[in-house]
């Protein structure tokens, strides 16, 4: 049997005695764009950190490329993370760093290019954000949304082939959530990335999923297409897709 | 009772478990020190934001230090009725080996210690150490060598200058308020000063420097939570960093100044 690019395996994590992730199974297989959904708290962004390891399993495993990340030596690891780019909740931007020099940080580090070469990086992917006029500008002078995309330029600048997204759209106004959204669609096609985001704005996930995973209680609750999402039986998940606040879900 | 006990208990297992991060954090840095090079321009950069600048506090802080050390010396000669010639022996001791590594390394851990736990901690909270690492990019070579080193050559380069200054402050009152000459002062300092006092002096403050670096980066890395957790960590990390510092000081009194 063909493995996915990236597997899943029985994962479990807790943070002192709170079990947040009780056994999850995932496969995800290379140039798929997939939204993770679920509460806040459900530990979305704790799955999505397990896969460049900046998280460790209390137990099961995760797989990516054949490659098991508990198994990678530190030189390995640095390497399979340089194949992964991801957009943080908050962006996560460096805030003694320009704009600039946010987006060209990995490969500045990387000691791979010339400053020429950095330069003309750096300004494609601001371009291929929509940000052509802020390169000398720090973080504390942007807004939600530029940030957002200061930090998309920067996880795309080194041309990644999987794209993480933490909660692109949480705390941003509707339109610039749209923007966000078109933006991953359209590096999801221009990039040929796997994509995975993690978010609980249904709006965001039905327009830029090929798959959705609801995850609940620790465990993946459902995998299937938008439209199957749409139209299951599931009650959690209806309730969950309709935000209603009575259902199975207890909050 | 029991409870106390339970108490006690919990808080010294968690002192042993911030010593072994902190052990396994130097082990971490010394590891990290193969890329020194790749980075120079970060640790030329702290050399100047933690060391240079500490320079206007360390000269405020030394002029006074040694001013309160030649009047209280006098007070005490005149008490026990000891000749004021000796005023620069007995002041120039004080500051070189004890005075100023000592009070220079815990003004250190107040502005430095606390400010690398301070902004390392809200790099942790705001995920920019995640960032870090997901680009592949190792955050102790980043972020923890270059402040360690700072501090660690920063430290004895301020007690050198803290060292002359509180002579100064001292030579100043004794001439103004004790009524002993600079000569007279400045001969006793002379005699009685050894090079090895002052090596001395500077080797405890380049541990004490290392100390305020590595425990500000691993209270930094280990900040949970948001402002609170940020404020906490920083206040450990001053609070570790000065009772570190006097065991150690006392450490190197026992091993450097033998008595037999």
């Amino acid at each position: 049997m063909d493995l996915n690019f990236i597997e899943i395996e029985n994962l479990h994590k807790s943070f002192d005695s709170q079990r947040v992730l009780k056994g999850v199974n995932l496969g995800i297989n290379k140039g798929e764009s997939i939204v993770i959904i679920g509460q806040s708290g459900c530990g979305k962004s704790v799955l999505l950190k397990h896969l460049i390891r900046l998280l460790e399993p209390d137990e099961g495993r995760v797989v990516v490329d054949r490659n098991d990340l508990s198994q990678l030596k530190d030189k390995e690891l640095i390497h399979l993370r340089q194949r992964f780019g991801m957009l943080f909740q908050s962006a996560a931007l460096f805030d003694s760093l320009t704009v600039e020099e946010n987006v060209g940080l990995e490969l500045r580090e990387s000691r791979l290019y010339s400053d020429k070469e950095i330069k003309e990086t750096v300004n494609e992917k601001l371009e291929l954000v929509g940000l052509t006029d802020a390169n000398q500008k720090k973080p504390a002078q942007l807004s939600g949304g530029m940030r957002k995309r200061v930090g998309l330029a920067r996880a795309i600048a080194n041309n990644p082939e999987v794209l993480l997204y933490d909660e692109p759209t949480t705390g941003l106004d509707p339109i610039t959530a749209d923007i966000i959204d078109e933006l991953i669609l359209n590096l999801h096609q221009k990039l040929n990335v796997t994509s995975i985001a993690v978010t609980h704005d249904m709006k965001s996930a039905f327009k830029v999923a090929q798959r959705i995973v609801m995850l609940y209680a620790g465990k993946v609750e459902i995998n299937g297409t938008p439209e199957e999402i749409k139209t299951t039986d599931n009650q959690i998940v209806r309730q969950f897709i309709e935000g209603r606040a009575k259902g199975p879900i207890k909050v | 009772m029991a409870n106390s006990l339970q108490e006690l208990g919990h808080y010294g297992i968690k002192f042993v478990g911030k010593l072994g991060g902190i052990t396994m954090l130097t082990i971490k840095f010394i590891l990290s020190l193969k890329e020194i090079f790749r980075s120079s321009r970060l640790i030329f950069e702290q050399l100047y934001l933690i060391g240079v600048k500490s320079l206007p506090l360390i000269v405020i802080i030394s002029i006074f230090v040694g001013a309160v050390s030649a009047w209280q010396a006098a007070y005490q000669f005149k008490f026990i009725g000891a000749p004021l010639r000796f005023l620069g022996n007995a002041v120039g001791k004080a500051v070189v080996i004890e005075l100023a590594p000592v009070l220079s390394a815990i003004a250190f851990a107040g502005r430095v210690g606390a400010g690398v736990t301070a902004e390392l901690g809200t790099m942790k909270v705001t995920e920019q150490i995640d960032a870090l690492e997901s680009m592949g990019i190792n955050p102790v070579r980043y972020l923890v060598m270059p402040r360690v080193l700072a501090s660690l050559f920063m430290v004895p380069f301020l007690v050198i200058f803290a060292d002359f200054v509180a002579i100064v402050g001292a030579l100043l009152v004794s001439i103004i308020g004790v009524d002993v000459s600079s000569t007279l002062f400045l001969d006793g300092f002379r005699n009685s000063f050894k090079l090895s006092d002052f090596i001395n002096g500077l080797i405890k403050a380049g541990v004490f420097g290392f100390i305020i670096g590595i425990v500000g980066c691993y209270e930094g890395f280990h900040a949970k939570g948001g402002a609170q957790g940020v404020g906490e960590a920083t206040t450990t990390s001053v609070v570790i960093s000065t009772v570190l510092i006097l065991v150690f000081n006392f450490i190197f009194a026992l091993i450097l100044f033998r008595l037999r």
